[in-house]
């Protein structure tokens, strides 16, 4: 499961910024997850708590932020929604879409005291 | 005063220290064990940031792929689920090109030595990895194997990842390019069943063709799908134990091994 490591990254990254900006306790972690990324969200959660066992965030809550995947199709260049990488451009059926937004993977914002 | 807040805490007469109860002690952290508190109750608040989840990974493998520039290495990070041929092929591709580069190999397993022996028979250089439960290697865990195992400069290195289909797309090592692997015993719709890892690839590899009398794969069918999901994605199919056009993925790793060479002599 690599939502283990993903969340062993983000214990280290609270604790950096705990002593950056003077924080003791985080209770809420916002993460924006694209629609497109390769996260499992229900892994996330299940994980959460035992990584973040003994941690300043042992009680935080997770919030998720799911951004839509949006790609450029490279035929007609119009705007088109992908909920899959493999997604064909909806407006002429062509599959080689430069994907804009869906992939993103990152904490956004930290409640803490 | 408070080393952390500078909240002019000298000693603890007025404010209480607050021990944190079980943190990690990670070496930076336990300056933080007592930590100095005005109030029982503090105030909560927002910080705004932009961190991505995979920014250590991140950190590690630009600081490889700085150093297989340096000294002329190119890096392949050889992505399939268990036992579609990766070592095979790294042990034919050996056999066939070891006089012209120098090549070595790190081997990622979850268990055993075997992969490394394999390769190590060959005559070429290889280091095991045993990442234990993690299903995936990850850039710290190359930079140190790279030291380990000496690199040389203008030489060929293979990373022959964990065999799952999943967790490696993710973890950029520092290669130049992702190879999946993909046997025809496998079925055909794989591009689009993992399509995280068949995005991140740049070559795909369908191997096992002389195989294909025997199982319902559909070539073409396979290569529809990969583009699909990956529309510069570079195809080969070959078997790795028949030969069946093996010289095509060789030629391909050759002309790319010449044009690091040549970038590197600049
Ligand atoms: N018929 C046939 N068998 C092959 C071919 N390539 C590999 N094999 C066989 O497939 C099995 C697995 O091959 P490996 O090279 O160990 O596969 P792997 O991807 O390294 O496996 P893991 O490291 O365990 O994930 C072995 O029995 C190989 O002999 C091929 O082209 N054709
Ligand atoms: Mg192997
Ligand atoms: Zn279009």
């Amino acid at each position: 499961m690599h939502e283990l490591s993903l969340l062993e990254n983000v214990r280290s990254i609270l604790e950096a910024h705990a002593l950056s900006e003077n924080f003791q306790i985080v209770e809420n972690i916002t993460l924006e997850i694209g629609a497109l990324s390769c996260v499992e969200l229900d892994a996330l959660t299940f994980a959460f708590e035992s990584v973040m066992k003994d941690s300043l965030a042992e009680h935080a809550e997770l919030t998720f932020k799911i951004i839509e995947g949006q790609g450029r199709c490279v035929q007609c260049s119009q705007l088109t929604p992908m909920s899959e990488l493999y997604d064909v451009c909806v407006h002429c059926g062509h599959f080689r879409v430069e994907i804009l937004s869906g992939l993103e993977m990152k904490i956004t914002e930290l409640k803490v005291r | 005063m408070c080393g952390i807040c500078g909240c002019g805490d000298s000693g603890g007469q007025s404010g209480k220290f607050v021990p944190i109860k079980n943190m990690s002690f990670s070496p930076v952290m336990s300056s933080f064990q007592y930590h100095h508190r005005e109030d029982s109750v503090e105030k909560s608040r927002l910080i705004q940031m932009e961190v991505d989840l995979l920014s250590k990974n991140n950190v590690y493998a630009t600081k490889n792929r700085h150093y297989f520039q340096e000294h002329g290495v190119f890096v392949l990070n050889l992505v399939s689920s268990p036992g579609a041929g990766k070592t095979t092929l790294l042990v034919e591709t050996i056999k066939i090109l070891k006089n012209f580069f120098p090549i070595a190999v790190i081997e990622g397993d979850q268990q055993t030595q075997h992969d490394a022996d394999r390769i190590r028979a060959t005559g070429g250089r290889a280091l095991q990895i045993n990442t234990g439960r993690a299903c995936h290697l990850d850039a710290q865990g190359i930079g140190s194997a790279m030291m380990q195992l000496g690199i040389e400069n203008n030489s060929f290195l293979a990373i022959e990842n964990v065999g799952n289909l999943v967790c490696p797309s993710a973890f950029d090592l520092g290669e130049a390019h992702k190879v999946v692997v993909l046997s025809v015993t496998e079925g055909d719709d794989k591009p689009l069943k993992y399509a995280d890892m068949f995005y991140a690839a740049d070559v795909m590899i369908i191997n096992k063709i002389d195989l294909l009398p025997y199982v319902d794969f559909d070539v073409a069918r396979c290569i529809a799908f990969a583009l699909q999901v990956n529309p510069s994605i570079h195809i080969i199919s070959l078997s790795a134990t028949k030969g069946d056009n093996f010289g095509e993925w060789t030629h391909w790793l050759r002309s790319s091994m010449e044009k690091v060479i040549k970038s590197h002599a600049l």
